[in-house]
């Protein structure tokens, strides 16, 4: 049996904001511009979450669906571009939280909305490193984010919050993972420079040369590699910083509807970021099947797309999906709040003494 | 009014498609449509006299300037240390390139001429090229008070409603035409027809205009050879003759007009291009106007005396301008639908208006073409250069 995931645990903060509400504030066509973007609403961390907690949440639910020790796990990285932190990991805040600490290595990662993968490859490596000095038998990867459009930016309707936690192993996998490609590339489509507190994005230019080379690329570089084609999967996922791209980018490799339903999650919940492809493939995993065949390609603004090739075993049956939440139930959970209510949540409001 | 010293005419053209080319330099994009014009004329860089270069503002897109030794570089002018000249008029560089070229070769100075436009925006975001856009307007009398270029072109469409009864539907009817036409341009940004709803339902950008009415900030490079009418004859099966050139220009801010549902620039420029060539509007087939807003081809049409003052919309409803009607204009389909580099703009007009005359235009060809007109504005319509052309 290859490595792969073991176990894998998701939160999304209840709060939600809807395009029209967004629109009605900026003058725009905010029912029209949620249309465009495939965007139904996006969810809003409360004023007690980040991506620390949402990161907790979410490694507690994965280990809520499983019997193990945490101190097993050998390696935790949080994958975000909204650490609270500029200096200070989240991971051992995590790790320290959910009772892996003090004997495991743990990092932060960046890589816009792939941080999550390039941590899920980076704990790969790791379990499939048995003779390392220090063997890690459990790892786990997490991709969190409470990212954050400029007020006014079209970067708002779609910019949410969310977290993914994957716990990887060599035994006991629910899903193994056979193959993982990356294609990377200097790319400025979308940046944060240190200090600035919203990001900026070159419009047009994160379309073609950035979201869709990339993620074509990579999908296509892991089918020539495994030799398959994408009839030879159940499911694709893909990364959705809006509700259109994935579908459109699935339909230029010749996926269908069917194969990238359960892992489209974008149009109601937003872009959580680092977590939006996991978050997908968290939905697929939710209804997968054992001998089924999974495509999952990230993509990180900058610009790079990881793609893996996963089939789910036999365990999946075995497995106890219904001790933690699925997407399904997660994204219902919902109180919708207005602009106003938004920009208070969103600390986007100058407090007294600030 | 002046004579040409001696008949000018054209013999290459060369075009890059207009789009947004995100892998493609300045520099390769005056290379392709350099070499695609030397190339159509069948010269060598070793025969050209001289170059001269429409472009508007490398300076602020690029922080280049200098393009014009840039361009001279690349495509092989440097070893011959052949002049180089960059002229600059905002949206109407390209056209008052042209116009120096032939002034160049008409004076007997140099013989083979290139002349071409450039222009590389999609370098900088939307809102940041539209600042530069305004560049072309007056900065101390407009754009210091909030005024953009699509805000100008506005006030001028709201005062054309309310003088002339013209709606909001003929504005609109520009940006469908055009795309239309650029639907059959394979080298047009924009190659998909759209519908009045879309035009009148798109966001707006400056009411009464939406982004269907504007043309989009694009990259791209145009270039023509020309020589003077014997060496033409040598070298060309299908000389195109120039035989109109008019240049007018007006105040830089629109505050300082008599009446802003006209240019006295156009005005100017067509009737000196008109009294040179000996011809009348009603003589065109073919014409290649400044559209960068829906508003500003109602006005050239009514400025360049195709139609009747106040009748450029009900013209455009009735579809005397579209293509194989009574005028086919902006073929290519114009600034909107083709794209709108600006200094390359003036330029690629040209190229069309050539290709019209050789009757190279395939599906969008307009029957028995004889005359061409090609029309470039600066700004608001500070400077308008107006090119009259006719088959040899």
């Amino acid at each position: 049996m290859d490595s792969g995931i073991v176990s894998y645990g998701i939160y999304i903060p209840r709060y939600r904001i809807l395009p029209a509400e967004i629109g009605r504030v900026w003058g725009q066509n905010g029912t029209a511009m949620g249309k465009a973007l495939g965007i139904e609403g996006k969810s809003v961390p409360a004023p007690d979450e980040d991506t620390v907690t949402i990161s907790v949440m979410a490694a507690r639910r994965a280990l809520a669906r499983i019997d193990l020790d945490p101190s097993m796990i050998g390696a935790i990285f949080v994958g975000s571009e909204s650490h609270p932190y500029a200096v200070k990991p989240t991971a051992t805040i995590v790790a320290e939280a959910i009772g892996a600490a003090p004997v495991l290595t743990a990092a932060d990662f960046e890589f816009a909305c792939k941080a999550g993968t390039a941590g899920l490859q980076s704990v790969l490596g790791l379990v499939n490193s048995p003779d390392a000095q220090v063997p890690i038998e459990y790892a786990m990867a997490i991709g969190a984010d409470t990212s954050q459009g400029a007020p006014g930016n079209a970067l708002e309707y779609s910019a949410s919050a969310g977290g993914v936690a994957l716990l990887v192993s060599r035994e006991n996998v629910i899903a193994e993972i056979k193959h993982t490609v990356s294609y990377t590339t200097d790319t400025p489509d979308f940046w944060r420079r240190e200090g600035m507190k919203y990001p900026s994005h070159a419009e047009r230019f994160t379309g073609v040369p950035a979201y869709f080379r990339h993620e074509q690329e990579a999908a296509r570089l892991l089918m020539e590699h495994m030799g398959t084609e994408p009839s030879d999967y159940d499911y694709a996922v893909f990364h959705q910083p809006n509700g259109k791209f994935p579908v459109r980018v699935s339909k230029m490799l010749g996926f269908s509807k069917e194969q990238i339903q359960p892992g489209l999650w974008t149009p109601k919940i937003g872009n959580t970021y680092s977590a939006s492809m996991l978050m997908g493939l968290a939905g697929t995993l939710d209804v997968a099947r054992p001998g089924q065949r999974i495509l999952a390609v990230s993509y990180g603004s900058g610009a790079g797309s990881d793609a893996f090739h996963i089939e789910v075993t036999d365990l999946i049956d075995s497995y106890r999906r219904k001790s933690a939440p699925l997407v399904s139930e997660e994204a219902e959970k919902k109180i919708e709040i207005d602009y106003a209510v938004y920009i208070k949540l969103r600390g986007k409001l100058k407090m007294e003494g600030e | 009014m002046g004579r040409l010293a001696r008949e000018v005419a054209v013999i290459g053209i060369g075009q890059t498609r207009f789009d947004e080319h995100w892998n493609t330099t300045f520099r390769e994009l005056g290379i392709e449509a350099g070499y695609r014009a030397m190339e159509d004329a069948g010269i060598s860089s070793r025969m050209i006299d001289a170059l001269y270069l429409g472009n508007m503002s490398a300076g602020l897109f690029l922080d280049q300037e200098h393009i014009s030794s840039m361009i001279a570089e690349v495509v092989g002018l440097t070893e011959g240390q052949v002049p180089s000249t960059r002229v600059e008029a905002a949206g109407a560089s390209g056209g008052l390139a042209f116009r120096q070229a032939i002034l160049d070769v008409a004076s007997g100075l140099n013989d083979i001429v290139v002349v071409g436009g450039a222009e590389k925006m999609s370098d900088v975001p939307s809102s940041v090229a539209t600042e530069f856009i305004a560049a072309g307007a007056d900065q101390a009398w407009e754009g210091l008070f909030g005024a953009t270029m699509p805000s100008l072109f506005a006030l001028m469409a709201r005062k054309h409603m309310h003088d002339y009864r013209t709606t909001r539907e003929q504005i609109g009817m520009v940006a469908v035409k055009n795309h239309r036409n650029g639907s059959m341009n394979p080298l047009a940004q924009f190659q998909r027809e759209i519908t009045l709803d879309m035009v009148l339902n798109a966001p707006p950008v400056a009411e009464p205009l939406g982004v269907f009415d504007c043309a989009p900030a694009s990259d791209g490079a145009a270039a023509v050879v020309l020589c003077d009418l014997k060496t033409a004859k040598d070298l060309s099966e299908k000389p195109i003759k120039v035989i109109g050139t008019g240049q007018g220009s007006d105040s830089l801010s629109i505050s300082n007009r008599p009446d802003i549902t006209s240019m006295r620039a156009t005005k100017a420029a067509a009737n000196r291009a008109y009294e040179m060539a000996g011809v009348k509007p009603k003589d065109i087939q073919v014409a290649e106007v400044h559209d960068s807003y829906t508003i500003s081809e109602i006005i050239s049409l009514e400025d360049l005396s195709f139609f009747e003052k106040g009748d450029g919309g009900p013209a455009t409803e009735r579809g005397d301008t579209s293509l194989n009607s009574l005028i086919s204009v902006n073929t290519s389909g114009g600034l909107k639908a083709r794209g709108h580099p600006l200094g390359a703009t003036g330029i690629a007009q040209i190229t069309e208006i050539v290709q019209q005359l050789r009757g190279d235009c395939g599906e969008r060809q307009v029957r028995d073409a004889r005359f061409g007109l090609a029309q470039n504005l600066g700004g608001t319509g500070g400077t308008a250069v107006v090119h009259i052309l006719e088959v040899v």
